[in-house]
C-alpha cells in the first residue's frame, strides 16, 4: 500500500518532470499552447462580446420611456393618484407626472408657437405620465406587461412606447449567446482533439521508454501520469495565453469603443474577464487538457506492450 | 519456482515457437536455456515475463498460473521478476542512477529506500562511480551491468536474462556470469538463455536445451 506522502511525491515528481520536459522543448511547447489558446480565445471573445452587449443595451433600455397620455377630462388629482399607482409597480423605475399646464408651458417655451397658443380658448393638452422601466426589468416582456397595465386604466387615452428595436436587439443577443454556446462546444471538442493528438505524438516519441517502464512493472496508471500532467499543463497554459490574448484585444478595442460610446452620449465601459471568469477559463482549459490527454493516453498506451 | 506444463506457443504469423514443452525449475536454481537462434529460448523467457501468453498449456511461476492473471495484475507480477536483455533496453537520455531506480519508482518505494537500494545495486555491479553518467557514455559491458543492476534492484525472486553476454568478449562475459552466480547464491532463481556453450560448460549449471521449439534432453526435470 502506497503511503500518501509517497503518492504525493510521485505526483509532484511527474508534474516537475513534465514541466522540465516542456521547458526543454520551448518551440514545440509554444506552438502547441498557441494553437490551444487560439481555440479557447474565440469562444471567450464571443462570451465577452455578448456580456458587453448585454451591459451596453442595459444602459440603452434605461432610456426607454413609456408615455401615458391621459384623457383631457382627467383631473390633476386623479392623474397624481395614477402616477402613484404606476410607481408602486415593480417594473416601473422613474415616474414623472407632467400636468397639462406644465406641458403647455413647455410647449409654449420650446415650440415657437407661443403667439398662436394665446389664441386658444383653453389648454388642449392632457396630463401626461412619463415612465422609465426599472433597469432590471427592462426586457421586452416586462415592458409589454407594463404597457398592458397602463393601457388598462379607464383614464388612459394612449400609451406610447417604441420597444420593437429592444425586442430585436434582445433576440440578436440571444442568437449571439447560442452562437457562443455552439462555438464553445465545437472548439472544446477541437481542444480535446488537439491535445489528444499531441499526447498521441508524445506517446509515439516515448514508446521505448514506455516499453521499458512496463517491462519493469510500471502500471498503466504510472505510465499515464506524466501524459495527464502534460495534457493538463497544455490546457492550463493555453487558457492562460488565451486570457492574455483577451487582455490584448480589450486594450486594442477599448479606445475605439469608448470614442464610439461617447458619440452616443453613453458612459459605457468595456468589460474584461472578472477573476471568477478567469478562473473558469483556466480551470476549463486545464480540465479539457486533462480529458483530452486521458482519451489520447487510454487509446494509445494500451497498445504498447514491452517486447524483446 | 518456474513450471511449464505441456506449453505450446504459436505466434500470429503461424510460427510454432514452442511445442509441448514441460520442465520445472526449483527456487534458487541456476539454469541455462540453450539452443540455436530461433530455437524457442526467448519464447520461454517471454512466457515467464508475461510478455506473451501460451497458446496451450500452463506456465506456473511461484505457484501462480500466469495464464489466469488478469491484465491489471501483470505490472505487480513483473515487479517480482528481474529481466536482463542482450540490448540492455536502457533509457539513453537518463543517467545510470535513474535507469536503475526505475523498478523502485514504479513500485512506489520510498525515496530514501530508493537511494539506498540503487547505490547498493550499483555497488554490486561495480558502477557506483558512474551513477550520474548517461548510458551512452559507458562501454557495452558497463551498459550490460547497468541492466543487471536494474534487474536486481527490486530484489526479485526470479532473474531471467536473454543472451546477456551476446555482445561481450569472453572476459566480460565471465564477469557478468559471475554476477549472476552471486545473485543465485543469495537465493535468487536465475534463468539465462544463451548460445555460448563455452560459458555453459565453464559454469556447469543445469541446462535445458531447446531445438525447434521442443525441449531436447539437457538436464530437464518435469
Amino acid at each position: 500500500m502506497t503511503s500518501p506522502l509517497t503518492y504525493l511525491a510521485r505526483h509532484l515528481q511527474a508534474l516537475l518532470g513534465t514541466l522540465g520536459y516542456l521547458l526543454r522543448r520551448p518551440l514545440g511547447t509554444l506552438l502547441s499552447i498557441a494553437v490551444i489558446s487560439l481555440a479557447l480565445t474565440l469562444p471567450a471573445c464571443l462570451y465577452l462580446l455578448v456580456k458587453n452587449a448585454r451591459v451596453a443595451t442595459g444602459s440603452v433600455t434605461e432610456a426607454i420611456e413609456l408615455t401615458v397620455y391621459l384623457k383631457t377630462d382627467v383631473s390633476l388629482e386623479r392623474a397624481r393618484q395614477l402616477a402613484d399607482s404606476a410607481r408602486a409597480r415593480r417594473e416601473a423605475g422613474r415616474v414623472t407626472l407632467i400636468s397639462a399646464e406644465e406641458g403647455l408651458e413647455e410647449f409654449r417655451k420650446y415650440s415657437g408657437f407661443g403667439a398662436a397658443l394665446e389664441a386658444l380658448q383653453g389648454n388642449p393638452l392632457p396630463h401626461v405620465i412619463s415612465l422609465r422601466p426599472n433597469s432590471d426589468r427592462a426586457d421586452p416582456s416586462s415592458i409589454a406587461a407594463l404597457q398592458r397595465y397602463l393601457s388598462s386604466w379607464p383614464e388612459t387615452d394612449i400609451v406610447q412606447v417604441d420597444n420593437e428595436w429592444v425586442r430585436r436587439l434582445s433576440a440578436l443577443l440571444g442568437l449571439l449567446e447560442r452562437v457562443f454556446q455552439v462555438f464553445a462546444a465545437l472548439l472544446a471538442a477541437g481542444v480535446l482533439a488537439i491535445i489528444g493528438n499531441a499526447i498521441r505524438l508524445e506517446i509515439s516519441a516515448r514508446r521505448a521508454e514506455i516499453e521499458v517502464t512496463k517491462l519493469v512493472g510500471g502500471s498503466n496508471a504510472y505510465v499515464r501520469r506524466p501524459f495527464l500532467y502534460l495534457g493538463g499543463l497544455y490546457g492550463l497554459l493555453g487558457a492562460g495565453l488565451a486570457a492574455l490574448w483577451l487582455i490584448a484585444i480589450n486594450a486594442a478595442l477599448e479606445p475605439w469603443l469608448l470614442q464610439l460610446a461617447r458619440l452616443y452620449g453613453s458612459s459605457f465601459n468595456l468589460l474584461g474577464l472578472t477573476p471568477p471568469e478567469l478562473g473558469v477559463l483556466l480551470g476549463g482549459g486545464a480540465l479539457l487538457g486533462l480529458v483530452g490527454a486521458w482519451i489520447g493516453a487510454a487509446r494509445h498506451l494500451s497498445r504498447i506492450e514491452p517486447r524483446q | 519456482m518456474i513450471q511449464f506444463e505441456h506449453v505450446f506457443k504459436r505466434y500470429p504469423n503461424g510460427r510454432e515457437a514452442l511445442q509441448d514443452v514441460s520442465f520445472r525449475i526449483g527456487a534458487g536454481e541456476f539454469v541455462f536455456l540453450t539452443g540455436r537462434s530461433g530455437a524457442g529460448k526467448s519464447s520461454v523467457l517471454k512466457l515467464v515475463a508475461l510478455l506473451e501468453r501460451p497458446t496451450r498449456g500452463s506456465v506456473l511461476v511461484n505457484g501462480q498460473d500466469t495464464g489466469s492473471l488478469p491484465a491489471r495484475a501483470v505490472p505487480a507480477y513483473r515487479r517480482r521478476l528481474g529481466v536482463v536483455f542482450q540490448d540492455h533496453q536502457l533509457l539513453m537520455d537518463r543517467p545510470v542512477y535513474d535507469n536503475v531506480a526505475l523498478p523502485l519508482m514504479v513500485s512506489d518505494t520510498r525515496y530514501r529506500d530508493i537511494d539506498k537500494r540503487v547505490r547498493a545495486a550499483l555497488d554490486q555491479v561495480g558502477l557506483r562511480e558512474q551513477e550520474r553518467a548517461l548510458p551512452l557514455e559507458l562501454s557495452v559491458g558497463e551498459q550490460q551491468r547497468v541492466g543487471i543492476a536494474r534487474a536486481v534492484v527490486a530484489r526479485p525472486t526470479i532473474l531471467i536474462a536473454d543472451e546477456p553476454t551476446g555482445n561481450l568478449d569472453h572476459s566480460l562475459a565471465r564477469d557478468v556470469m559471475q554476477l549472476f552466480t552471486r545473485f543465485q547464491e543469495v537465493g535468487v532463481t536465475v534463468v539465462i538463455a544463451t548460445h555460448d556453450m563455452a560459458l555453459v560448460r565453464e559454469f556447469g549449471h543445469r541446462e535445458l536445451h531447446i531445438d525447434e521449439g521442443r525441449l531436447l534432453g539437457g538436464t530437464a526435470a518435469t
